[in-house]
């Protein structure tokens, strides 16, 4: 994880707290005591830090094949109407039911995203344009369907309240987090990652996506075939998406609301960005956006600083992650600068120790 | 004689290797001063230093007697540095005047005032004889014209102290003459060139004195009226240098690689190779002569399964392959050293060892059931490297990127005839290695013949061509001119045919 980038962003976060009149030494306390404080907040800190890191998996997976993958909340929203769907209409034991909505959220999800990876494969569509439009159509199927199959009992807007059976809330690990939203989504992830880390450092499949990333002509004269790569890069990361969207939709929350593109999916560039695009650096990432994203509140109810500081915050850090090869090349320079000028004065100390001798 | 260039004592290392190790050089102005050394011995990083692109751990730069801290680039140009480097740096859907203005765009009322740059750049293209067009785009015009822009470059910024790292390895033999002629005017108009280069044939007729380098240290300075080739090829490679291979008579047996009528569009939607024909037999190697740009890369690329032929069909061992996938054809004993290696040799982000298994990774025993055998991998790659001398400072391990030019060359070479084909295309085999190196190639290359294989090589050099072919295979205009036995023609007549001469009787 480009630490570079986190501390940047919280300097500029003190410097913002300041300028508004705050102390930043209350705020940054009270900001990750509201994420860290008890066993509940916790809890909500990964419970938010879940789907955050399937879309940050999702993004950086897409990236490690060299495609940008801005899909992600259209590829959560189908991974949760199909993970919905399922929950709303079996009425199967707990185990097979969320067996069956995990695997369906996958598939959802990773059909959903071929079909931009399709259009890149053999007619060149840039993959930022067709996964955005995606998106949309993502967003008015769930504005149709869910009223008309899969409508609550009071609101036009949102769907059913999916049964205990389908939740991926289970109640010993609620009581275990004293009454928070933590659900199995967090588990979940922790395997994804290891799977994605193991798919990329060892496999010949990682080796082949990440060829085609790195120069994709090499890749094709050493017989890759690079149109399959992308397709199946991208169906993997609408996969990845597709779980978040489950973890989301019938693990944090409990019902689909219309109208409504998730921000974790976007989030989730600023995730695999900060995170370096490494699986592990995502999990990171997505557990410090975590914290920050439970700790406003409270921070916001303790001091005068508006919780809008922990966006800025975030935006800031988001920014120098992306810049931050710039960063770290500066860096390099003013730490080489401080040591020559360390060596020119040894060397003249030196000098002037053993006067007149050679050079 | 006054110096302009003194670098005392620089020291530059990198993680497991010293690139240049208590090195000084020494230029005087307006003279030609050649850098010689082998693949990896430090040339490209030295002369990185002086351009501000590297910094050294220690050792002191002089410009004209007065000491400077190169920085970057920026300060190079103010003192009047610029550099042409081993591999081009130019923006492809830029033009000519957009990339030679890129950094300094003169600005007039708020907008980039190319009228005047293209001006400018016309002028200075005229009273150095470098016929370059501003308006041209980048990707449309020869590796050649992208040299002379680069050249430009220099020019543009008032550059007095001009390096060329390796410019002739990617031009044609009619372009290096030209670029000669260019570095005579260059010298007339005041200014200073070190030139970085493998040829010692092209030292010999330009270069006024020429540093030796070896491992990272000077082996000496000499002049280049005072010495031979034979001699620096010495100086160079520690040892002497076999000029002349030992090649035993061929002993062609059956066709492998059959060509018929093949006709193939390039990149402008033309016809570029047009009814072309040629057989490959087992235990020769041929050798296709042209200028570059004749028809040499349609036709590689359609064999190696690149581009779609338009017309016509390619025989491997009598199978017809025209449509098959270019893995098909690997796994039918193809393999080929391109003619860009950063292009279509390598990847330049993965190590060396990822990149030695570039092509059979997916298979046993470097992977099983779809997992890869990184120590399997390893050790295969500590093979290749160690029967190619392929250095680097942190052997397998390392970066492609961080390998010097030629030892990346070295790299692919390994990894194409380790594989043991059946059929080599071999595209510029030896394109910036050093007189050692070559030797060593050039007699792997007729191990694989000796050994019953086919080796179709394209080569831009003639002598590369005459030195290793059985038989010659003329290319001009995208056609076929004939083929001609190697004992049986010379330089002449294959020049002759080179510019589009018929010759009658066809071998
Ligand atoms: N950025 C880098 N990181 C690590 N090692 C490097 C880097 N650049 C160069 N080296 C190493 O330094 C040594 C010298 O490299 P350099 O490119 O100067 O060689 P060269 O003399 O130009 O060779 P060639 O004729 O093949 O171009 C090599 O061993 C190379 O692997
Ligand atoms: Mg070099």
């Amino acid at each position: 994880m480009s630490v570079f980038a986190v501390i940047l962003g919280l300097i500029a976060g003190a410097i913002l707290m300041i300028a508004t009149g705050n102390n930043p030494l209350d705020g940054f306390y009270f900001l990750f005591r509201g994420g860290l404080m008890n066993i509940e907040r916790v809890g909500n800190t990964l419970a938010t830090a879940t789907p955050l890191i399937f879309a940050g998996l999702s993004v950086a997976f897409a990236f490690k094949t060299g495609l940008f993958n801005i899909g992600g909340a259209g590829q959560m929203l189908i991974g949760g109407l199909c993970a919905t769907a399922i929950g709303l209409t079996f009425d199967w034991p707990k185990p097979i039911l969320l067996a069956v909505i995990i695997i369906a959220a996958l598939i959802g999800g990773a059909l959903w995203a071929s079909l931009p990876g399709l259009l890149k494969a053999k007619f060149n569509v840039h993959e930022v344009v067709s996964t955005i439009m995606m998106n949309w159509i993502a967003y008015w199927i769930i504005f149709y369907i869910v009223p008309q199959y899969f409508k609550g009992p009071f609101l036009e807007t949102e769907s059913q309240r999916i049964p205990a059976a389908a939740s991926l809330k289970v109640p010993w690990l609620t009581s275990l987090f004293s009454g928070s939203f933590i659900n199995l989504g967090f588990f979940l992830a922790i395997i994804v990652v290891v799977i994605s880390a193991f798919i990329l450092e060892r496999t010949t499949l990682g080796y082949e996506l990440k060829a085609v990333g790195y120069n994709r002509d090499a890749a094709g004269a050493a017989g890759i075939n690079v149109n399959r790569n992308v397709i199946l890069s991208m169906a993997i990361a609408g996969a990845l998406a597709g779980l978040g969207g489950a973890t989301f939709y019938v693990g944090f929350a409990s019902n689909m609301q219309i109208g409504v593109l998730p921000a974790q999916g976007f989030d989730g560039i600023a995730v695999a960005l900060l995170g370096a695009n490494s699986p592990w650096g995502v999990f990171a990432a997505a557990i410090f956006f975590g914290i920050l994203h439970t700790g406003k509140g409270f921070m916001n109810a303790m001091t005068a600083i508006p919780p809008e500081i922990a966006d800025t915050i975030i935006a800031t850090i988001i920014y120098f992650a992306a810049t931050s090869v710039l960063i770290e090349r500066n860096w390099d320079k003013l730490l080489k600068f401080n040591r020559d000028n360390l060596l020119r004065r040894k060397k003249k100390e030196s000098l002037e120790v053993e006067a007149g001798g050679d050079q | 004689m006054e110096l302009i260039v003194e670098m005392n004592n620089i020291r530059k290392s990198f993680p497991g290797v010293v690139a240049c190790d208590d090195i000084t050089f020494k230029v005087r102005k307006g003279e030609i001063h050649a850098l010689l050394g082998e693949n990896g011995a430090g040339k490209s990083t030295l002369m990185n230093i002086l351009f501000g692109l590297y910094q050294q751990d220690q050792g002191d730069i002089l410009l004209r007697g007065k000491k400077v801290n190169i920085a970057n680039p920026n300060v190079a140009n103010n003192l009047g540095i610029g550099m042409v480097h081993q591999h081009f740096k130019l923006v492809h859907n830029f033009t000519v005047t957009e990339n030679i203005i890129l950094g300094i765009e003169p600005i007039r009322a708020l907008m980039v005032d190319t009228r005047s740059a293209s001006a400018r750049i016309e002028d200075l293209s005229e009273r150095y004889g470098l016929n370059v067009d501003p308006e041209a785009k980048i990707e449309d015009v020869s590796v050649g014209m992208q040299q002379r822009v680069e050249i430009l470059k220099m020019l543009y910024r008032d550059a007095e102290i001009l390096i060329f790292d390796e410019p002739t390895a990617v031009l044609t033999p009619q372009e290096v003459q030209d670029l000669i002629k260019i570095m005579h005017n260059l010298i007339e108009e005041g200014k200073t060139i070190i030139l970085i280069t493998h040829k010692l044939r092209e030292i010999m007729a330009v270069a006024d004195r020429c540093t030796v380098i070896r491992w990272g240290k000077v082996v000496g300075t000499v002049n280049v009226s005072d010495t031979s080739e034979e001699k620096l090829a010495e100086m160079m490679v520690g040892r002497k240098v076999l000029f002349d291979l030992n090649k035993i008579e061929a002993h062609p047996a059956e066709e492998i690689l059959k060509i018929e009528n093949l006709s193939v569009r390039n990149s402008n939607g033309m016809l570029g190779l047009k009814n072309f024909s040629l057989g490959v037999r087992c235990g020769e190697i041929v050798g296709l002569a042209g200028v570059d740009g004749n028809g040499q890369t349609e036709l590689v690329e359609t064999i190696i399964g690149l581009r779609k032929p338009e017309n016509g069909r390619i025989f491997l061992k009598g199978q017809d392959i025209s449509s098959l996938s270019t893995r098909k054809r690997i796994e039918t004993g193809m393999a080929h050293i391109p003619e860009d290696r950063h292009k279509h040799g390598l990847i330049l982000d993965y190590t060396v060892q990822e990149n030695l298994i570039l092509k059979n990774y997916y298979f046993e025993p470097f992977s099983r059931n779809g997992l890869i055998d990184w120590d399997y991998v390893y050790a295969h790659a500590e093979k290749v490297i160690n029967d190619f001398d392929v250095r680097s400072g942190q052997g397998v391990e390392a970066s492609a990127r961080s390998l010097s030019g030629g030892n990346q060359q070295k790299a692919i070479v390994g990894r194409e005839i380790d594989g043991n084909p059946n059929l080599l295309v071999a595209v510029q085999p030896t394109r910036g290695l050093d007189v050692g190196a070559i030797e060593y190639i050039h007699q792997r290359l007729l191990e694989q013949r000796d050994q019953g294989k086919a080796v179709f090589m394209i080569s831009l050099e003639l002598d590369e061509i005459l030195d290793l072919s059985d038989r010659i295979a003329v290319i001009y205009n995208g056609e076929l001119v004939g083929v001609v036995n190697a004992s049986e023609t010379n330089e002449n007549e294959i020049g002759l045919m080179m510019a589009g001469g018929k010759r009658g009787a066809v071998a």
